[in-house]
C-alpha cells in the first residue's frame, strides 16, 4: 500500500471523526497561535489549518508528504487555542491522537530510536535512571565531558540549543530546612514528585513541601509512583506511556488525601487528563484530586496569613511567565498571581502576553530549536519591556527556558528566573 | 501550476512568499463555510500594491484565476477557490498608512486585524463602529469587501458607511484610486460604493480609506425575557416607533437560550420565548434616560424579567449570552451552518415562526438569533454533513427560509455575502435584469474573468419554492 493509503489508514484508525467535526474553521483560535503568528501568519502552522490537515489526511483527500508531517511537528502542543476556540475544539486530543498514527507507521533513523528508547522506556519512566541521567549532566557540567553524555543517546536529542540549557542547569542541589508553622490547615494531600522536578530540582521538591507543612497541611509521598507520561504522550508515545499512568493511578488510590499536588504545570496538565486515558471511576478520582501547587496553598490559607504581615519595602520587580499547560488545560491563571500579588518586599509587574508560549513546550525546544528560539526571542523583548529581577515560572520546562533566554539575552547579572516555589520559600524564610 | 508562471510569481515575491506545498495549498482551500473545499495551486504573499499589479500581469498572461483572501472567515465560500488558481493572502500589507486626526480618517492596508484597527482608533478617543462578531481574526480588506455589519449597525451603520477611499488593482493591472478623505465629492459614478462588498470580485483592494467618530463616553446594557415571541417583536418596533435608536439591539429565541443555558449555566430563564439585549451608548444622561425608557416599553409589551447591568462586569454576563450563541448551538450537532435572512423589522415575529414551521416541516433543527433592530436574523441549522439525506433536506429548508424573507420584503443575506454558496439564489432578489446588469459591470471590470471567478453569479439558478404559510 502507498504510504498516502496507510497514513490514510492508520489516521482512521487514531484519529476521532467527531473531534475532527467539532471544528467550525471560524479562524478564532488563530490570534492565540504561538506558531501561527511566528511564521507570518502562515494557516499551515495554526490550528485550523492542522485540524483541516488531518481531516484531509483522514478522508484522503491529500497525498501524504513532508510538508504535511512538518505542520504537526512544527506544533508546539501549548494548546493556547483550546480557550480560544468558541466551539471547544479538543485540540490536545487531537494532536495527541496526530502524532500517534503518525508515530505508528515510523521506522525512526538509529539515533532517534535510541533516543527515544532510552527517554521513552527508561529515563521518563523511573525516577532513579533519570536521577542517574542528570547526574550525569552535573558532571557533564562540572568536568565538560561533553562525549560521555553524548553517550546516553537522550542527549542526541539537544542540539545547539543544548549550550545555552546547560549554562541555565542549577547548581547541585542543597537539603532544604523547614518553615516554622503558622497554621493549621485541616488538608491532606499526596505529593506528585515528578520525574524532572524530582532530579534536576529536588530541591524546589523539598521547598514544595516545606511551605505545604507551614500551613499544617500533612503531605505523603506514595511510593512506586512514575514519570506522568505527558512526554510520552505528547510524543506519539502514548501506549508505552500507559503503564506510567496505570501504575500511577494505582499508587496514588486513598481516601487518605484530599488532594494530588504536583508543582510542574506540564505534568499536571497531563496528570488533570487521565481520566481520558483511563476511564475508569479511579482514573476519573485521581483526574479529580490533581491540584497545582499555588491553587493548593491558597486553599491551605497562605493568602490570609501573607496579607497579615506587616509590609516590606519593596526591593524587587517580579513577572510572571505561564505555564502553558497550566494556563490552557488546568485553567489557573490567578492563583499564581494571586499570590505574587502578596509577597512582601516585592512588586508584581503583569508580562505583556504572558499567556504566549515560551517555546518551551516539553522538549519541543530540542526538537524545533529555530522556531523555539525565535519564540523564545519574541518573550525575552516582552520581558525587557518590563525589566524584571526575578521571572517566576510554575514549570520546569519553562523555568529552563526563561533561564535559557536570560543567559541568551546576556542578562544574568540583574535577572534570574525561578519556580514560584522557589521564590516563595526564599521570601518567607527571610521574614522568618 | 504553469511552471513558467510558478517562476515569475518567484522573480516577483522572492521565493519564501510564494507557496505551493501539499500542506499549504491544503490549508488555504477552505473558509469558514461548512462543506465547502478545493485546493488553489500557489499561494502568492505579496508586500506591495506595485506586486500585486505584476502578479495580475501573470495572471492574465497565463489565464490564471485569482482569489484574494483575508483571513478566509466568511461564511459564503467567497475564499474557496473555484477552478485552481493562485490565492492571494494580505498578511504582509497589515499596517497603519496614515492616521489623520485632524480630518478624522485613517488609511490602512487591506490585511490589518480588525479589531487591531478599533483598538488602536480608541486609544486616541476615536470610534470605527462596524464590529462583525469575527473582528477578532477577520480582516479590514475582507470586511470591506464583504460590507460586514455588526452589534452596532443598528445606530452606527455598516461598513460601507465608513469607507471613504480605496486604491484598488483591477484585473488588468491598473491601479485605480477611489474617493478620498473629502467630506463631500460627486465627481462621476460612486466606484467606492460599488466596490464595497463586491466580494473581491470587481478588483484586489490595497488601501482602504475609513471615516472615524469620536468614542462614546458611557454605555449602558439591558436584557428583557419573553413569553411570546411577538411581544419581542411589538418590543422592537415600538422602541424604533418612539425614536430611540439603541447601539444594540440583538435577540435569541428559545433554542438558542436552551443551547446557552446548556452550555454555559448562567441562570437563563429557559421557559421564555425570547430575549432581548439592548445597549445605548453616548452622553450619560441620555444612555440613563433611553435605557429606562427601552425597559418600560419591554415591561409594557408583557417582558417579564428586565435586568439593568450596574456594571461593565455584568453588562458583559448579559452579553456573554448572545455572544456565545453560536458556539453553544454548535456543541449540539456536528456540522452548524449559519444563516443570515433579513426581513424588515416589523416582520421580525412573523420571520422566526415562518423559520420554525420550516424547520419542523422538513425535520431539521434550527435555531435562530440574531440583530432584531435591524431584522438580520441567523438561522442555525445544527446537522450532519456525513449524512447526505439530511444535508438535503437541509438544502431544501434553507432555500425555503429564502424564499419566507423576500415574500416578507427582506433579502437573503444582511452581511455574509453572496460567494459561492449563495450564489443559486441571487436572481430571486436581484431579478434577471438585476444579474444582467450585475455581469456586465463584471465583465467590464475583468473581462478575462480572473479575480475570485465562480463567485456571486451561479451557473444555474436555484428554483424558487414558492410556497405560501
Ligand atoms: C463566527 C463568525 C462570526 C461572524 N460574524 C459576522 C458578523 O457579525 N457580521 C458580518 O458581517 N460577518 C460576520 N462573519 C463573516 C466574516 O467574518 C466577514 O465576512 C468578514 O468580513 C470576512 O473577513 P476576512 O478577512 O475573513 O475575509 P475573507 O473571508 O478572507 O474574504 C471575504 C471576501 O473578501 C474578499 N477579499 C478579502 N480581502 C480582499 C481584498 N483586499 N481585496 C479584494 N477582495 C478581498 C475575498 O475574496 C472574499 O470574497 C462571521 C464569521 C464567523 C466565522
Ligand atoms: S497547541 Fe499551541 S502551537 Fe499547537 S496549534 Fe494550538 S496554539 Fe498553535
Ligand atoms: S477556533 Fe475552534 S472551531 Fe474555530 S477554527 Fe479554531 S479550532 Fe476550529
Amino acid at each position: 500500500m502507498s504510504k498516502t493509503g496507510l497514513m490514510q489508514q492508520s489516521f482512521e484508525h487514531h484519529v476521532s471523526d467527531d473531534l475532527l467535526l467539532d471544528c467550525m474553521r471560524c479562524g478564532f483560535c488563530l490570534p492565540s497561535c504561538p506558531t501561527y503568528l511566528h511564521m507570518g501568519q502562515d494557516e499551515t502552522q495554526s490550528p485550523r489549518g492542522r485540524i483541516a490537515l488531518m481531516r484531509a489526511v483522514r478522508d484522503g483527500f491529500i497525498e501524504w508528504d513532508s510538508s504535511i508531517e512538518r505542520s504537526f511537528d512544527l506544533c508546539l502542543g501549548c494548546r493556547a487555542c483550546e480557550p480560544a476556540c468558541p466551539a471547544g475544539v479538543q485540540y490536545g486530543t487531537l494532536i495527541e491522537q496526530t502524532r500517534e498514527a503518525i508515530q505508528s507507521l515510523k521506522t525512526p533513523g538509529i539515533v532517534e530510536k535510541t533516543a527515544r528508547k532510552i527517554a521513552f522506556d527508561h529515563l521518563f519512566v523511573e525516577q532513579k535512571k533519570m536521577g542517574k541521567a542528570v547526574s550525569l549532566v552535573k558532571v557533564y557540567q562540572k568536568s565538560g565531558l561533553q562525549k560521555a553524555v553524548r553517550k546516553i543517546g537522550f542527549l542526541n536529542l539537544f542540539p545547539k540549543h543544548m549550550k545555552s540549557m546547560e549554562a541555565a542547569l542549577p547548581p547541585v542541589e542543597k537539603p532544604v530546612a523547614t518553615l516554622r508553622k503558622v497554621h493549621t490547615s485541616p488538608l491532606k494531600v499526596a505529593f506528585f514528585t515528578g520525574c524532572l522536578m524530582d532530579t534536576l530540582y529536588k530541591e524546589t521538591n523539598g521547598k514544595t513541601i516545606a511551605l505545604l507543612e507551614m500551613l499544617g497541611i500533612e503531605v505523603t509521598i506514595p511510593d512506586g509512583q512514575k514519570c506522568c507520561g505527558a512526554l510520552h504522550g505528547h510524543s506519539g508515545e502514548l501506549a508505552r506511556g500507559l503503564k506510567n499512568i496505570e501504575q500511577n493511578i494505582e499508587v496514588f488510590d486513598s481516601d487518605d488525601f484530599d488532594y494530588i499536588v504536583n508543582n510542574a504545570g506540564g505534568c499536571g496538565a497531563f496528570l488533570k487528563e487521565y481520566e481520558k486515558h483511563l476511564s475508569t471511576e479511579k482514573g476519573q478520582r485521581f483526574s479529580q484530586k490533581t491540584i497545582d501547587i499555588s491553587s493548593v496553598l491558597i486553599k491551605g490559607g497562605l493568602l490570609d496569613w501573607l496579607q497579615a504581615l506587616p509590609k516590606r519595602e519593596v526591593k524587587a520587580v517580579v513577572t510572571y511567565q505561564d505555564s502553558c499547560h497550566l494556563r490552557n488545560v488546568n485553567g489557573v491563571i490567578t492563583e499564581p498571581r494571586a499570590i505574587l500579588n502578596n509577597l512582601p518586599g516585592i512588586v508584581y509587574k503583569e508580562l505583556p502576553k504572558a499567556d504566549m508560549c515560551c517555546g518551551s513546550a516539553g522538549i519541543y525546544n530540542l526538537l524545533q530549536p529555530e522556531l523555539a528560539g525565535e519564540i523564545l526571542k519574541t518573550k525575552m523583548y516582552h520581558v525587557k519591556e518590563i525589566n524584571p529581577a526575578i521571572i517566576v515560572t510554575a514549570n520546569p520546562g519553562c523555568l529552563l527556558q526563561m533561564q535559557a533566554g536570560i543567559h541568551l539575552e546576556n542578562l544574568q547579572q540583574n535577572m534570574q528566573a525561578m519556580h514560584i516555589v522557589d521564590l516563595v520559600y526564599s521570601i518567607i524564610k527571610e521574614n522568618e | 501550476m504553469n511552471e513558467r508562471a510558478l517562476q515569475q510569481f518567484q522573480n516577483i515575491l522572492g521565493k519564501e512568499h510564494v507557496k505551493n506545498s501539499t500542506a499549504q495549498l491544503l490549508a488555504y482551500s477552505y473558509d469558514a463555510t461548512a462543506n465547502f473545499q478545493r485546493m488553489p495551486e500557489v499561494v502568492l504573499s505579496p508586500e506591495s500594491a506595485q506586486q500585486i499589479i505584476e502578479i495580475l500581469h501573470v495572471c492574465n498572461t497565463f489565464n490564471i484565476p485569482i482569489i484574494p483572501r483575508g483571513s478566509g472567515t466568511n461564511l459564503a465560500a467567497g475564499t474557496v477557490p473555484y477552478a485552481g488558481g493562485a490565492v492571494l493572502l494580505f498578511n504582509r500589507m497589515n499596517r497603519v498608512i496614515e492616521f489623520d486626526q485632524e480630518n478624522l480618517t485613517i488609511t490602512v492596508q487591506p490585511g490589518m486585524i480588525s479589531e487591531d484597527l478599533c483598538k488602536f482608533v480608541e486609544s486616541h478617543g476615536l470610534f470605527y463602529p462596524p464590529d462583525p462578531s469575527s473582528m477578532k481574526i477577520s480582516t479590514i480588506g475582507g470586511n470591506v469587501s464583504e460590507n460586514s455589519g455588526g452589534l452596532r449597525g443598528l445606530k452606527y451603520g455598516v461598513t460601507k458607511d465608513y469607507v471613504k477611499g480605496l486604491q484598488v488593482v483591477l484585473a488588468n493591472g491598473q491601479l485605480l484610486k477611489t474617493g478620498g478623505k473629502l467630506a463631500k465629492d460627486v465627481a462621476g459614478y460612486d466606484l467606492t460604493s460599488l466596490l464595497v462588498g463586491a466580494e473581491g470580485t470587481l478588483g484586489i483592494i490595497t488601501e482602504i480609506t475609513l471615516k472615524l467618530i469620536p468614542l462614546p463616553t458611557k454605555k449602558m446594557t439591558s436584557v428583557a425575557y419573553f413569553h411570546s415571541l411577538e411581544d419581542a417583536a411589538r418590543t422592537v418596533s415600538q422602541i424604533i416607533a418612539s425614536k430611540i435608536i439603541p447601539v444594540t439591539l440583538e435577540f435569541l429565541d428559545q433554542k438558542t437560550i436552551v443551547a446557552v443555558e446548556q452550555f454555559m449555566k448562567i441562570g437563563l430563564p429557559t421557559d421564555v420565548e425570547a430575549m432581548l439585549v439592548f445597549e445605548q451608548d453616548g452622553d450619560e444622561t441620555i444612555v440613563m434616560k433611553d435605557i429606562n425608557e427601552m425597559t418600560r416599553i419591554a415591561k409594557e409589551n408583557g417582558a417579564f424579567i428586565t435586568q439593568l447591568a450596574k456594571d461593565e462586569i455584568e453588562a458583559e454576563k448579559i452579553k456573554t449570552a448572545r455572544r456565545v450563541a453560536l458556539s453553544a448551538l454548535s456543541k449540539l450537532r456536528p456540522t452548524t451552518i449559519l444563516e443570515d435572512a433579513t426581513v424588515p423589522r416589523s416582520a421580525l415575529a412573523e420571520m422566526v415562526r415562518r423559520i420554525n414551521k420550516i424547520a419542523e416541516r422538513n425535520n431539521v433543527n434550527i435555531a435562530t438569533f440574531g440583530h432584531a433592530g435591524d431584522g438580520n436574523l441567523h438561522p442555525t441549522c445544527l446537522t450532519d454533513v456525513r449524512d447526505h439525506e439530511e444535508m438535503e433536506r437541509v438544502e431544501q429548508a434553507f432555500a425555503e427560509i429564502f424564499e419566507a424573507a423576500l415574500d416578507l420584503g427582506g433579502t437573503i443575506t444582511g452581511e455574509h455575502g453572496i460567494g459561492e454558496m449563495k450564489a443559486p439564489y441571487l436572481e430571486w432578489k436581484v431579478g434577471e435584469s438585476g444579474i444582467q446588469l450585475m455581469k456586465g459591470i463584471k465583465a467590464v471590470f475583468d473581462p478575462n474573468n480572473i479575480i475570485n471567478p465562480g463567485k456571486i453569479f451561479a451557473k444555474e439558478t436555484k428554483k424558487r419554492v414558492m410556497l405560501h404559510v
